[in-house]
């Protein structure tokens, strides 16, 4: 609490003296500046760009890699969150108060009344995932510390979940909330941790069905392969099974009741929310991982795998590979992978620092990233509104879907591509040219609330305002400043400048 | 019936002596589709090795009985060694029985990672495991490059590796299609704009085959499906990809997804069986829309990235395996028969005491099927498979 306040005074402090030079005379921001400020946040905006340059890009990087509480979103986007089910139910509660309506669907004795009632359940479930996506793209459009929600969104994709699987759709909003985004710029090994208990990943890689006598290995096997040291880095088959053995009676649970336990076991059983750790279904055998044995004890062996797999080498290569990917927009250099897998392991996995690496490298300013579906969504809303918080999300949604990189969407657990290949294929061209022209051409129901008979009110995007006079214009290229020329309406030359090239990176 | 008459005249007119070997003659109308499970999916509970005591051992909760006409649960005979999952009764057996469908088992690639995406990967470059590989060149663009009259799409609404390479392939997700909301005078202004740009093909491209595409399902929709129920899912957009390889293109692919089945994924029915029997109304579904003159001509190749462990895991499931059996169809197939080499399903023959052994690469196989198709010569092979010698197991 007061190292919290303390922190907070500082920044203020740090705050007014920026504010307080750029009275003086701030700097323009450079091509470089609008480069850092582009990727590291989720796009260029009118405010984002006066922040960066009343701090210089050196303090609101490190402001970025070090967020606090006191980095709050405008209060009309926290008033929409506020209102959300989800930011006033615990997971236990959103996970009773689903498993209580689908027990009351088993109950109805008439087919078509209860099919009509399993409608009603599908859909309640749906509702939470969407607003958990709520919650997620306001915070990316107006959050200040937008490295946060960038990395939030990195990690959710690097731990993927999907939400369509069994009782999933409850949990995001509490995995995103608890194991993913406290963690985005923390400690990998905690962020690794958080996500081994939470039970929407132990429910979505089959970990609840992991028993001692009967092995599931599907979670190991991602663990290692996806989650930390990456596949082909010298883990085995054995290994994979180890690590299943470990996992073993790691478990989601809605019971209220104690298992019924040997004596000696009873002090191992754990259930906290909806994680379980059942002893009766662990596999108390030794095990070897990685050249490591671990002595069969219970849930602490966890605590030894994660630190086995957290200090291992490939770890730190791996999750830095895939950090620089998803920034460079293309494969790093095998250089910056060593640069930065080197600063991971000094600081015990501090993913800010790492991060920090990764933006002073000179590849950070010279690589073209190619926006995927999320990123061009995002950013064009937040160059078209700046800080004007639109009133309904769902349009946003609905179109990530469209390009097929709808939010916890994504099937299989190595979650979405990180390659512009994946992304800019022809038929994916002429879906984001649509999606485009319903940005380009008003408030798409952005600014209709999302209530019943609500009146959808005008969104007018402002995408020809002072950031693009001042700094994008001069950079656009000859043939797309030809085909803006030729619009016929502001709808027009908002789309075809959300179309162009120059948009797309 | 009728098709079994074409397939007979087509067989004859299309082949010819070699040096002493039959090959097809190159057809210049040839198409291809190749289809995709991915996920994995479990070879060994939909092509059946009926005749294999261990298989019944191995599986006592999933196992699909043996062929016996006074159940419908029971597999469907194919030959003395195998059986087909009886979800296909309806779509695929009569393929089978009119010799228009084979099964390849013990087929797959020699990646051991048992990971889903590495393994994908690996099939889809068509590039040797040992080596340096490239990451951006997939065999059907490869494929593409060197086939003269190719017109490749990927119906599928991101762009594959398979299909990633020199030349721009377009791709277009066809589950969903609604009226282009960017008009004509648009969709000019914007190809200008990426006139000389990298992504000048893929926008040109894009709005191409967003105006082909959009024609042909409206066409199709109009057309109606003469009072059957509208067919939904994949066996939706299987129809729609057979009228556009009628009518527009000879070299798709397609995936279809959720097959890693490692909980409850039922025997004779439950959930492979809906997945299976899904697939299968699909297939049948383009043979019937891509129509009997193109159908003389296709071949269609299912294929996984690899297969499930043999014995089914304590939770009414099965693991990542190795070994997987390949589907290929077709008017002109040579099918009717498990083609390939094959080995008795015991404990002793299983690959590390767990998988089913790969026997047939895919690489070889495809490499023998294309050679045919197309009449590839050694050089143009070498180019879409590197080093490989083709496997010749005369589908066509």
């Amino acid at each position: 609490m007061l190292k919290n306040t303390f922190t907070n005074i500082f920044l203020i402090v740090t705050i007014l003296c920026a504010a307080s030079t750029a009275m003086a005379a701030p700097p323009p921001l450079s091509a470089a500046d609008m480069m850092v400020l582009n990727r590291v946040s989720w796009g260029n905006s009118e405010t984002a760009s006066r922040t960066m340059q009343a701090m210089g890009r050196e303090k609101w990087l490190k402001w970025q890699l070090h967020p606090t509480a006191a980095d709050t979103l405008p209060p009309q986007a926290q008033a929409q969150i506020d209102a959300l089910a989800i930011s006033h139910s615990t997971l236990v509660q959103l996970a009773n108060g689903i498993a209580e309506r689908d027990k009351a669907v088993k109950q109805i004795q008439d087919p078509a009344e209860k099919q009509v009632a399993a409608q009603a359940y599908q859909q309640a479930m749906t509702d939470l995932a969407r607003q958990t996506a709520a919650r997620h793209i306001l915070r990316a459009l107006y959050s200040p510390a937008q490295l946060r929600e960038q990395m939030t969104w990195f990690w959710f994709n690097h731990f993927n979940v999907h939400q369509y699987k069994s009782d999933i759709r409850p949990m995001l909003a509490d995995y995103e909330e608890t194991a993913i985004r406290a963690h985005a710029l923390g400690h990998f090994r905690d962020l690794l941790a958080a996500t081994m208990r939470h039970p929407a990943m132990l429910r979505y890689l089959d970990n609840t069905e992991n028993a001692v006598g009967h092995i599931n290995e599907n979670y190991a096997r991602e663990i290692m392969e996806l989650h930390t040291m990456g596949v082909g880095s010298g883990y085995t088959q054995a290994d994979v099974q180890e690590l299943a053995r470990i996992l073993t009676g790691q478990s989601v649970t809605r019971r209220t009741d104690t298992p019924r336990l040997k004596p000696e076991l009873q002090s191992q059983y754990e259930h906290t929310g909806l994680f379980e750790f059942n002893p009766a279904r662990h596999d108390y055998g030794d095990k070897t991982l990685l050249g490591h044995v671990i002595k069969g004890a219970g849930r602490s062996e966890i605590d030894a795998a994660l630190d086995i797999l957290t200090h291992e080498p490939a770890t730190a290569r791996h999750v830095s590979h895939q950090m620089a990917s998803f920034f460079l927009g293309e494969p790093p250099p095998d250089s910056l992978v060593q640069q930065m897998a080197a600063t991971f392991q000094r600081t015990d996995g501090d993913i800010a620092a790492t991060l920090d690496v990764l933006f002073h490298t000179p590849a950070f300013t010279s690589s073209a990233r190619f926006k995927d579906p999320v990123h061009y969504v995002i950013s064009a809303l937040r160059l078209a509104y700046d800080d004007r918080v639109i009133l309904n999300t769902a349009p946003a949604q609905n179109w990530l879907n469209r390009m097929a990189e709808g939010l916890y969407n994504k099937e299989t657990p190595d979650g979405y591509p990180i390659d512009a290949a994946a992304w800019n294929g022809p038929g994916q061209m002429a879906v984001r040219f649509e999606v485009a022209r319903q940005i380009g051409s008003g408030g798409a129901g952005l600014f209709r609330p999302d209530k019943p008979n609500a009146a959808d009110q005008p969104g007018f995007p402002q995408l020809q305002n002072a950031l693009y006079f001042d700094r994008l214009r001069q950079t656009l290229a000859a043939p797309t400043r030809a085909a803006l020329a030729d619009a016929t309406s502001p709808q027009d030359w908002n789309t075809l400048f959300l179309c162009s090239p120059d948009f797309m990176y | 019936m009728q098709r079994r008459d074409l397939i007979s005249t087509f067989a004859a007119a299309g082949a010819l002596t070699f040096a002493g070997r039959v090959w097809a003659a190159p057809k210049a109308d040839a198409r291809l589709l190749v289809v995709f499970l991915r996920g994995a999916y479990d070879a060994a509970n939909v092509v059946i090795p009926v005749s294999s005591d261990f298989y019944y051992e191995s599986r006592p909760a999933l196992a699909v009985a043996r062929p016996n006409d006074s159940t419908p649960n029971a597999a469907l005979a194919l030959d003395s060694s195998w059986g087909l999952h009886p979800a296909l009764r309806a779509s695929l057996y009569p393929l089978w029985q009119a010799k228009q469908l084979a099964f390849i088992p013990f087929a797959g690639t020699d990646d051991v990672t048992r990971s889903h995406f590495e393994t994908q990967d690996t099939i889809e470059m068509g590039q040797a495991l040992q080596g340096a590989r490239n990451a951006r060149s997939g065999f059907m663009a490869r494929l593409a490059d060197v086939l003269t009259a190719a017109k490749p799409i990927a119906f599928t609404e991101q762009l594959p590796l398979i299909f990633r390479g020199n030349a721009v392939i377009p791709n277009a997700g066809i589950a969903s299609a609604s009226k282009p909301g960017v008009d004509d005078r648009q969709a000019k202004l914007i190809t200008s704009m990426y006139r000389g740009h990298a992504l000048g093909a893929a926008v040109e491209q894009g709005f191409q085959v967003r105006d082909d595409v959009f024609r042909s399902i409206s066409e199709q929709a109009a057309a109606g499906h003469r009072g059957a129920v509208s067919p939904k899912g994949f066996e939706l957009s299987a129809r729609r990809i057979g009228r556009l390889m009628r009518d527009q293109f000879n070299l798709g692919f397609v995936d279809v997804g959720g097959w890693d089945t490692h909980v409850n994924q039922g025997g004779a029915t439950g959930y492979l069986a809906d997945r299976i029997g899904e697939l299968g109304r699909a297939l049948a579904g383009f043979s019937e829309e891509i129509g009997p003159a193109a159908w003389a001509d296709t071949v269609v190749v299912v294929i996984s990235e690899f297969g499930r462990t043999f014995r089914e895991n304590g939770d009414k499931g099965t693991d990542h395996g190795h070994g997987s059996i390949y589907w290929a169809m077709g008017g002109g197939l040579k099918g009717g028969r498990i083609a390939g080499d094959q080995v008795d399903i015991t404990q002793a023959t299983l690959f590390q005491n767990r998988d089913l052994p790969v026997l047939t690469d895919y690489r070889a196989l495809f490499g023998g099927l294309l050679t045919r198709m197309y009449g590839l010569n050694p050089v143009q092979l070498d180019q879409v498979f590197p080093g490989v010698t083709p496997k010749d197991l005369g589908l066509i």
